[in-house]
C-alpha cells in the first residue's frame, strides 16, 4: 500500500503539466457543481422567504357561521407554549367599505395587536410614509389604494360596516407589502378598534403563526400537533404548504433538475479522469512491467492507479471548492440589481460543499478503478519481450 | 553441488492460430553458485528460455523447478515473491524506472520486499553502488545517466536482495569493450563473493568463454553444453 502510494506520487510528480491539467479538469467540474448548487439553493431560499417570510405559515380560523373564535385566551396560551412557534398574532377581520365622496371601495379591515402582527407582516419595515397605528381609531392603508383614490397620510377617512354603521378613522400611514391585492384591499387597525366597530368584543377571527425558520417545511406537522393539543372541533387549521402546492411542486422540480445537472457534471468529470488515467496506464506500462519483474504484487500495481485517482480527486476537490466559492462571491458582487442587491442571494452551505468535495473524490477513485484493474492484469513479459 | 534450477522437457509454442515452436524438449539444470553463459544466434530461443526461468513467461509444457519447488504450482503472488527474493534480473535495455533516482531504483526490490527503507539498507545500497562504480551519480535520475551507468545501476538493483540466481540478458549488449570487461569482472566478483548463480545470455564469445559453462542454443534445441 505504502509503496503503491509512493510510486503514484512519483508518477504524478514526474509529469506535472499533465497532473495539473487533470486536477484543473476535476476542479472545474466541482466548482460548477458548487456554484449551481449554491445558486439553486439560494434561489429556493429567497423564493420561500419572499412567499412565506412575510405571512403566517399556519392560520387557525373558525369553521362556524359567523367565523368568530370565542374564549381564545386558552387557545392563545397553548399555541404560545409550543416551542416551534416564533410569532403569534390574533386578528379580527371584517369586510367594510371605504366611503369616498362619489364612490365607495370594499375593504378588508384587519384588527391586530400590532406589536405581535409586526413580527409576521413587518409593517413597520414596510411603511412608506407615516407610521404604524399606535392609538385606537387609527388606520394604515396600502400605497396602491392611496394612489388610486388620491388619499393623503393625515386624512380622516370614513368606513362603513355591513350594518351601515359609520366610523371615522385617521389615516396615519401607508404600507407596501409588495403584493398588489394586499396593497389595494387591506386596512390595518388596532384590534380594539375592529372589535368595537364591528361589535365583536372578546372575539377574534383568526390566529396567525410563524414557525422556526429551520422548520418551515414541517409547518403541516406542527399544525397537526397544535390541532391535537388545542382539540377544539370548530377550529380549522391550515398551513402554507397546503395553500402553495404549486410552489412546492415547482421547488421540487427545480431540485430534481439541479440534481440532474450535478449528476451529469459528475459523470463528465468521472469520464475525463477515467480516460486520462487509462492513457497514463499505457504511458507507464513499461514501469509497471519492470516493477512486476522485480516482484511487485498485482494488487500493489493496481493500488498505484487507485492512489493516483484519489490524490487527483482530493486536490481537484480542494481547488474546485476554492474556485466555486470564488465564482459564487464574484457572482454576488457583480451580478447586481439596480439597487445594488445581488440578483440572487447565493446560499453557501458548508455541508453541501463538503459533500460535493467528498463525491468528487469518491468519483475520482471510482474512475481510477478500471485503469487500476488494467494495471494489475498487465503481464510483464509483454513489456520485456517488446522492449 | 546442489542443483538450484532444473528444466525438464520444456517446450514453448507461441501463437494460437499460427503456431511457432521456439523451444523443443529442453532439459537443463544449473548448479548453485555456478557462472553460466547461454549463447546462440538471435531468434534461437535463448531469451525465451531466460524469461521462462525468470517466471515472467510460462512454458507450453514441461516443468521448471527453482530451489526444488515447481514454478507451475505457484500462484501470481507467490511468483511475485519468488521473483523478488530469489531472482535478480539484468536486462539488455536496463529497464530502470525513469521517475526515480539511481539509488531509489537500486532500493526498489528491497522496498517491494520489506515495505520500508532502513538506514542500514541505504548504506548497503551505497556500498553496492560504490562496488559497481556509481558513487558519483547515485542521486541522478535514471534518465540522467550514461548507458553504462544505467546498466550498472540495473546490476546493483539485481543484487540488493541478495538473490540466489541472477539472470542477465545481454548485460553488456550495448556497451563498449572496456565497459563490457568491467561489467564482466563485476559479475564474476559477485559470483565469487556471494556464491550467486549467474545465467548470462551473451553473443560475445569472449565473455562466454570466461564462464564456467557454455550452453549453446540453436533452433530451440541445445546444440552444445561445455563445462570447464
Amino acid at each position: 500500500m505504502k509503496l503503491g502510494y509512493k510510486i503514484a506520487v512519483r508518477f504524478l510528480k514526474s509529469n506535472k503539466g499533465q497532473t495539473f491539467l487533470i486536477i484543473l479538469g476535476i476542479a472545474i467540474g466541482v466548482s460548477v457543481q458548487i456554484f449551481i448548487g449554491s445558486l439553486i439553493q439560494g434561489l429556493q431560499k429567497s423564493l420561500i422567504e419572499k412567499t412565506i417570510g412575510n405571512s403566517p405559515q399556519i392560520s387557525i380560523t373558525a369553521d362556524t357561521d359567523d367565523k368568530e373564535i370565542t374564549e381564545f385566551d386558552e387557545v392563545y396560551k397553548k399555541i404560545k407554549d409550543n416551542s416551534d412557534v416564533i410569532a403569534l398574532a390574533v386578528a379580527s377581520d371584517h369586510p367594510a367599505f371605504l366611503n369616498l365622496e362619489d364612490t365607495s371601495k370594499s375593504l378588508l379591515i384587519r384588527g391586530f395587536q400590532l406589536e405581535d402582527a409586526d413580527v409576521i407582516y413587518k409593517f413597520s419595515e414596510n411603511i412608506v410614509e407615516g407610521r404604524v397605528p399606535e392609538n385606537e381609531n387609527e388606520i394604515i392603508l396600502g400605497i396602491d389604494l392611496l394612489e388610486e383614490y388620491e388619499l393623503q397620510v393625515g386624512d380622516v377617512i370614513e368606513i362603513i360596516n355591513t350594518n351601515q354603521k359609520v366610523q371615522e378613522l385617521k389615516l396615519v400611514g401607508s404600507f407596501d407589502l409588495k403584493v398588489a391585492s394586499i396593497n389595494q384591499n387591506w386596512g390595518i387597525v388596532p384590534l380594539g378598534t375592529a372589535q368595537t366597530f364591528f361589535e365583536v368584543p372578546d372575539r377574534i377571527t383568526s390566529f396567525e403563526i410563524q414557525v422556526d425558520s429551520q422548520r418551515v417545511f414541517e409547518a403541516d406537522m406542527i399544525s397537526d400537533e397544535l390541532e391535537t393539543i388545542i382539540n377544539r372541533d370548530e377550529l380549522e387549521f391550515s398551513n402554507w404548504k397546503k395553500q402553495n402546492e404549486q410552489l412546492l411542486s415547482g421547488l421540487s422540480g427545480q431540485s430534481i433538475s439541479s440534481i440532474m445537472i450535478q449528476v451529469f457534471v459528475m459523470i463528465s468529470v468521472v469520464l475525463g479522469i477515467a480516460s486520462v488515467l487509462a492513457i497514463t496506464v499505457l504511458q507507464k506500462s513499461k514501469q509497471i512491467g519492470i516493477l512486476k519483474a522485480m516482484g511487485i504484487k498485482n494488487s500493489t500495481a493496481g493500488f498505484v492507479f487507485l492512489f493516483e485517482g484519489t490524490i487527483l480527486g482530493i486536490f481537484g476537490a480542494i481547488l474546485g471548492i476554492a474556485l466555486g466559492l470564488l465564482l459564487s462571491v464574484a457572482f454576488t458582487k457583480f451580478a447586481l440589481n439596480p439597487d445594488g442587491t445581488p440578483v440572487i442571494a447565493l446560499y453557501i452551505s458548508q455541508s453541501f460543499i463538503l459533500l460535493s468535495g467528498v463525491i468528487a473524490t469518491l468519483a475520482s477513485m471510482m474512475a481510477a478503478l478500471i485503469p487500476a484493474i488494467r494495471s494489475s492484469k498487465l503481464n510483464p513479459i509483454d513489456i520485456i519481450r517488446n522492449n | 553441488m546442489k542443483q538450484i534450477l532444473e528444466l525438464k522437457n520444456i517446450n514453448k509454442i507461441y501463437g494460437t492460430d499460427i503456431k511457432t515452436q521456439v523451444l523443443y524438449d529442453i532439459n537443463l539444470s544449473f548448479e548453485e553458485g555456478s557462472f553460466n553463459s547461454i549463447i546462440g544466434q538471435s531468434g534461437s530461443g535463448k531469451s525465451t528460455l531466460l524469461n521462462l526461468i525468470g517466471t515472467l513467461d510460462k512454458p507450453t509444457s514441461g516443468e521448471i523447478r527453482i530451489n526444488d519447488v515447481a514454478v507451475s504450482a505457484m500462484n501470481q503472488n507467490q511468483l511475485a515473491v519468488l521473483r523478488n527474493n530469489t531472482l535478480g534480473f539484468v536486462f539488455q535495455f536496463h529497464y530502470l524506472l525513469p521517475e526515480f533516482t539511481a539509488l531509489e531504483n537500486v532500493l526498489m526490490p528491497y522496498e517491494i520486499k520489506h515495505g520500508k527503507i532502513t538506514k542500514e539498507i541505504i548504506k548497503k545500497a551505497e556500498d553496492i553502488m560504490d562496488l559497481v562504480g556509481l558513487k558519483q551519480v547515485k542521486n541522478n535520475l535514471a534518465t540522467k545517466m550514461s548507458g553504462g551507468q544505467q546498466q550498472r545501476t540495473a546490476i546493483a538493483r539485481a543484487l540488493i536482495n541478495e538473490p540466489k540466481i541472477i539472470l542477465a540478458d545481454e548485460p553488456t549488449g550495448n556497451l563498449d569493450s572496456d565497459s563490457t570487461e568491467t561489467i564482466y569482472q563485476l559479475l564474476r566478483n559477485i559470483n565469487e563473493t556471494y556464491k550467486t548463480t549467474f545465467i548470462i545470455i551473451t553473443h560475445d564469445r569472449k565473455i562466454a568463454e570466461k564462464a564456467d559453462r557454455i550452453v549453446e542454443i540453436k533452433d530451440g534445441k541445445i546444440n552444445m553444453d561445455i563445462r570447464k
